[in-house]
């Protein structure tokens, strides 16, 4: 007989998931939030896993995470601390216990807490024993899950054991969703998508859920459940989405609005794969999705396909990007649309692969020989990409330059609520290409944009050799005439100057007359304003520009910045943003960078805040 | 593109461009610009259906003395430009022009990739066994012990073999031959465009500057027929000044044979350029002990990785609609009032 049980309504709340990289927590983590989507709550979550595919078991270093922040109202991070910690083992403890708010809800596979595994994770004595203090500030729940799945599963004997074990963290799923009244149905649907050809797999997994959902509904596990009500969203039609899909979604819809073909070219690398993963499934939508030999061929392979006439796109993160800088520079000196994902992750050298970090802004407004310029773009959110794609192909095709996109590892991997756009209503865009042959120069310039045309390689009567080496102004012909060198390098720099021109302002969030302005680009959105409201409520006031786009920056940035007593500049590297903005624009500036792998929590930032609002009141 | 090509006749000058060549003068790289010229030609399509690719180097100025369409690329990397291009736009004829420096030694992974990848296109490697653009460094085809700038004391490394290179690699088309043949070099160019896939010419190519006579000990005219050997489909392997020489079947390798011309006898091999164990023993003979080959050594069909990537995306077409709409609107969706 069900026990009566207290319900509790909550605003938001954030849980996490841990586990051995081989205990299907990612699985786990994507299927809370898909079912918190359905659930009508803002959601934002953050995947958090080791490079190493299968690290050895139990070990602190394989512990693989997933954290989803999901609220009744608008949210913007995945949360900084854990209200919710769930433990397939004591490495998963040790790891994430010390981030786990005080009070907070832990609960622990018991049986998992053996003395082997124990001393593998670090812990001296057992923190689950009723003497020891480890955990005295949490409300610890211990659960059999090992014991609690062969048990629900016991009368399946066709099935091995190994097999059984591995529906555990479906027994953990149900327990959670219980604990958060979470529906679930859409985790059913998508273990019947999955499995729907092993049906021992599928009825195993089915079975494990609602073992863990009717367990709490029958026994006093839990003294209490949260209700967290929907939030109060844009009416609409929505769905899950990550960055990956988002930044593939974006560049199909972009080739439809321009009417090309896509070639996408890319070399196996963390985390770049996903979007070459996804496309290359997509191919019905005109998409060549190329696995090269290696991380210059990609790169130049979609030059190819751009010189060719084609939408030629590359993807990589830090050592691929670093190899791909050659021939980033001939698409700058050729004039040719390509371009460039680098789906940043922590370096330095391989670093650390499955790890975000903003470490490439410097590298991509700077790092190629020469006086090289090209335009620098960055998403603010997974759902972002979708628009920051269209956004590339649009001003690549129009300025015929390449495009890097500086996306975030962290976006790749991150869901969040998406409310579907209206693909109709994207405007259409004109690839413009030149098919007359009368009055061709192959650098001869459009007057607004001083785009050179672009030619579909084999129209007849355009023939022309273009190249790395220097060439005339107009006519194309080679040349290392002094004065047309400087020429042909202000003109590439100011082309680039121009798509100001063709760009929004940047917009203030936050109190608009505050006295300190926080600065930041990308990702960095989410924490300055989840930040911005905990300052607001404390009554003082910090006001907020998010950067989408880093070259050129937005005509009225400058203005906006001096309008604010101070600058703060915040970033996941030690002050690339903050050292072009001082440079640029003469400003002093205060500065929070970290790079831990991890987005600045809202903890640190507000802490930030103050110190520089208290700063601004001593003066 | 244009479908009246048989209607019209071209010229070598047809595929010329205004820029006038700035080889040095005696370089063999005229010789094979005009004979690509001559050979489009005869192949009779319009310039602009045509695109040459290249790297760096001296061979890579190439596409700015041609009348087509050309792309001057970075060292090493011509190959995968040009099969992005291809990939984008299927109809080109693309030409590739490479070197011994940029085609294997920068260039020698993708060189091996787009050797078994098997794209529509042409590679022509012109081999001078030396860096010439940079004044004369060794490079990976410059025979051992060769004295050179970077190897004042001479080279210490074996050189690569680019005949092998590309057996080894499953090309399906390997030709070879010298710029000094210039009535063979256009008619193997040809062949190479007429082959679907990849078609890899090796061109023995003279550098008068800092290699001089690199290849005399083959290609100087006294000499040339008793050192080399006319390889050609269903003909016998037959050589010497007075065709009196012939390849039989040794052990694990050719032996020579001599005797009276005209009476060439029955052992003498009939070449056959599908057969991958001739194709693999012409390519292991080494110059002295045996004539080098010239000619089209290897030629089978196969599918080509422009046709399977357009292939694969018709064929997903047939299978999905590309519906933008419902694809975004895929998964688990919820309406929010």
């Amino acid at each position: 007989m069900a026990v009566e049980k207290q319900l509790e309504e909550l605003e938001m709340v954030t849980v996490k998931f841990a586990g051995d990289s081989g205990d299907g927590i990612q699985i786990t983590g994507d299927q809370f939030g898909n079912t918190t989507a359905i659930a009508g709550n803002d959601f934002s979550t953050f995947p958090d896993f080791p490079s190493e595919i299968r690290a050895p078991l139990g070990t602190t270093y394989g512990v693989s995470s997933y954290q989803i922040q999901f609220a009744a109202k608008d949210i913007f991070t995945p949360g900084d601390t854990p209200d919710v910690l769930v433990c397939f083992n004591p490495a998963a403890l040790k790891v994430n216990m010390s981030t786990v708010n005080k009070g907070g809800i832990i609960v622990v596979n018991e049986d998992e807490f053996v003395p082997k595994n124990l001393k593998k994770a670090g812990f001296e004595s057992d923190p689950l024993d009723p003497e020891d203090t480890t955990l005295q500030d949490f409300r610890v729940h211990k659960i059999p899950i090992t014991t609690l799945t062969l048990k629900a599963l016991e009368d399946m004997e066709e099935m091995g054991h190994q097999d059984k074990l591995r529906c555990k963290n479906f027994l953990a799923l149900g327990v959670v969703s219980w604990l958060f009244q979470r529906p679930l149905e859409p985790i059913e649907n998508f273990l019947s998508k999955k499995f729907g050809k092993k049906p021992l797999i599928l009825e195993a997994n089915t079975k494990a859920l609602h073992a863990g959902y009717n367990m709490c509904d029958t026994m006093e596990i839990f003294p209490i459940m949260y209700k967290i009500p929907a939030a109060k969203l844009e009416p609409g039609t929505y769905r899950n989405i990550n960055g990956a899909l988002a930044t593939s979604y974006g560049l199909l819809a972009a080739a439809e609005k321009i009417e090309l073909p896509i070639v996408y070219c890319g070399y196996p690398i963390t985390p770049a794969s996903e979007v070459l993963h996804t496309l290359a499934a997509l191919k019905q939508f005109d998409v060549a999705a190329i696995q090269t030999e290696d991380e210059i061929a990609a790169v130049t392979m979609a030059l190819g396909a751009a010189y060719g006439g084609s939408l030629g796109i590359t993807g990589s993160s830090g050592p691929g990007i670093a190899l791909k800088i050659e021939a980033i520079n001939l698409a700058v000196m050729t004039e040719l649309p390509l371009i460039i994902f680098n789906f940043m992750r922590s370096g330095i050298s391989t670093g650390m692969p499955t790890k975000t970090e903003q470490g490439d802004l410097a590298m991509a407004l700077f790092g190629r020989p020469s006086d090289s310029h090209l335009i620098v773009l960055a998403p603010e959110s997974a759902s972002d990409c979708f628009w920051i794609s269209i956004e590339a192909v649009r001003l690549a095709t129009k300025y015929m330059t390449p495009v890097m996109v500086l996306s975030e590892g962290f976006l790749i991997n991150a869901s969040e609520p998406w409310k579907l756009p209206d693909i109709s209503s994207i405007p259409k865009m004109d690839a413009r290409f030149r098919t007359e042959p009368d009055g061709y120069l192959p650098y001869k310039r459009n007057k607004e944009t001083l785009a050179r045309d672009w030619v579909r390689v084999g129209t007849k009567g355009l023939e022309h050799t273009i190249g790395g080496l220097e060439k005339t102004n107009e006519t194309g012909a080679i040349t290392q005439d002094p004065e047309n060198h400087d020429l042909m390098t202000r003109l590439r720099a100011e082309k680039v100057q121009k798509v100001q021109n063709d760009i929004p302002d940047v917009e203030v969030l936050g109190d608009k007359d505050a006295e300190l302005l926080l600065l930041g680009w990308g990702s960095s959105i989410g924490s300055m304003r989840a930040s911005a409201e905990v300052i607001a409520k404390s009554g003082r006031k910090v006001a907020i520009v998010n950067l989408r786009y880093l070259n050129p920056f937005p005509k009225n940035l400058e203005e906006v910045l001096r309008k604010y007593k101070k600058v703060a500049v915040v970033e996941l590297n030690l002050g690339q943003l903050n050292m072009v903005i001082r440079s640029k624009f003469m400003i002093d500036t205060a500065f929070l960078g970290r790079v831990t792998g991890q987005p600045i929590s809202v903890v640190e930032m507000v802490e930030f805040i103050n110190n520089e609002l208290d700063l601004l009141k001593e003066h | 593109m244009s479908t009246d090509t048989e209607a019209v006749k071209y010229k070598a000058t047809d595929f010329k461009s205004s820029a006038e060549p700035r080889w040095c003068p005696g370089c063999e790289d005229y010789a094979i610009l005009k004979a690509v010229q001559t050979a489009m030609a005869q192949i009779g399509r319009p310039s602009n259906e045509h695109a040459v690719v290249s790297g760096i180097g001296c061979s890579s100025r190439f596409p700015y003395y041609m009348g087509t369409y050309g792309f001057h690329t970075i060292h090493g990397r011509p190959l995968p430009v040009a099969t992005g291009l291809k990939v984008s736009n299927p109809e080109l004829a693309v030409w590739v022009v490479t070197g011994d420096g940029d085609g294997i030694s920068i260039g020698g992974n993708h060189l091996m990739h787009a050797l078994r990848r098997n794209t529509d296109m042409t590679i022509l490697l012109f081999d001078n066994r030396i860096y010439g653009l940079t004044k004369g460094q060794y490079s990976p085809t410059s025979e051992k012990g060769k004295i050179n700038k970077t190897a004042p004391y001479g080279t210490i490394e074996e050189p690569s073999d680019p005949l092998g290179l590309a057996v080894e690699c499953g090309a399906s088309f390997i030709a070879q031959i010298s710029a000094t043949y210039v009535k063979e070099l256009v008619s193997v160019l040809v062949e190479a465009y007429n082959h679907k896939g990849t078609s890899f010419v090796h061109i023995y190519q003279n550098c008068y500057i800092y290699n001089n006579g690199a290849f005399d000990g083959f290609t100087e005219r006294s000499i040339r027929d008793d050192n080399n050997i006319k390889v050609e489909h269903g003909k016998p392997l037959v050589f010497g000044e007075k065709s009196n020489k012939g390849l039989v079947m040794g052990y694990g390798k050719f032996d020579i044979v001599e005797f009276e011309p005209e009476n060439i006898p029955d052992n003498v091999i009939i070449y056959d350029e599908t057969d991958l164990t001739l194709v693999r023993m012409i390519s292991d003979m080494k110059f002295p002990e045996f004539p080098v080959p010239m000619g089209v050594v290897k030629r089978v069909a196969l599918p080509t990785f422009d046709d399977a990537v357009h292939e694969q995306i018709e064929s997903a077409k047939t299978k999905f609609a590309p519906d933008l709409e419902k694809l975004v609107s895929s998964g688990d969706t919820w309406d929010v009032k």
